[in-house]
């Protein structure tokens, strides 16, 4: 089985700089962790707390994985994958958001989700 | 430092006193490593908030498989804050995902959705660390020798 998982600028440090490359897994929990696997310490940029990062965006085939049941979300070979960062930002001064260093680490869910 | 021209510096003025008082957010793009932004995409802001700015995420996949397919990549992301100053904020530094891109900070505050000069600056924001660089407002941008 194989996925093709599209990689943004910001993550290719963790893939030598490919822009995509290949991982499996019959759901998306599996296919970060055989990513994770090959490439270490990407699935700590896409996950935390067991569940996807709040400003991570993850789609499959064109759909984004929160409305396929996020890490739940069934693959099969053949699929793609394309990870990208939200382009957000804004004013808001709350501390809401502002962990040190806290790339791409909210966690508040968006979307419907299969476990809420 | 960023080279913009003319036209392209209006346009994102102009988005930015049209959507006050909530937050306006787009791109410039241009050709890979040329750090020359060509193309002007008005992003439609999903949190339509006065202090908050998030491109909707099926509009966000369809600018970078756009970007992708024309060997473009994001030179500017610009985005308007409307009672601040426009210097990066804490959520856009955390939220910087772009390291090689132009971040615009387009302020608004002082006269709203009216005539009248706006804050327009520009900074690197790389690892949480932020650089502001000078702004070249040029008639147009010059052809590139290839």
């Amino acid at each position: 089985m194989a996925i093709e998982v599209r990689i943004p600028t910001i993550l290719r440090s963790y893939t030598g700089g490919e822009k995509a490359v290949t991982a499996d897994g019959a759901s998306l929990s599996a296919l970060i962790d055989s990513l994770d696997a090959d490439h270490p310490g990407i699935k700590e940029r896409l996950i935390e707390n067991g569940d996807l990062r709040r400003f991570v965006n993850i789609y499959v085939n064109d759909e984004d994985v929160r409305f396929l049941g996020g890490l739940e979300a069934e693959l099969s070979d053949g699929d793609q994958i394309v990870v990208l960062p939200a382009v957000a930002g804004g004013a808001h001064p709350t501390t809401f958001f502002a962990s040190p260093a806290a790339l791409l680490r909210r966690t508040t869910p968006r979307g419907p989700r299969k476990d809420r | 430092m960023l080279t913009i021209d003319q036209a392209t510096y209006d346009a994102i003025v102009a988005h930015a006193k049209r959507d006050h008082p909530v937050e306006a957010c787009g791109i410039v793009a241009g050709p890979e490593g040329s750090d020359r932004p060509e193309r002007f995409i008005e992003m439609v802001n999903a949190a339509g908030s006065p202090t908050f700015y998030e491109y909707d995420s099926t509009d966000l996949l369809h600018l970078y498989k756009e970007m992708d397919e024309r060997d473009e990549e994001p030179v500017v992301i610009y985005h308007s804050h409307t009672a601040t100053e426009a210097y990066p904020s804490v959520t856009d530094v955390n939220l910087a995902s772009e390291p090689g891109a132009h971040y615009v900070l387009v302020s608004t505050r002082e006269h709203g959705n009216n005539e009248g000069p706006v804050e327009f600056r520009s900074y690197s924001i790389v690892d949480g660390v932020v650089t502001e660089e000078e702004v070249a407002v040029v008639p147009t941008l010059t052809r590139s020798e290839s």
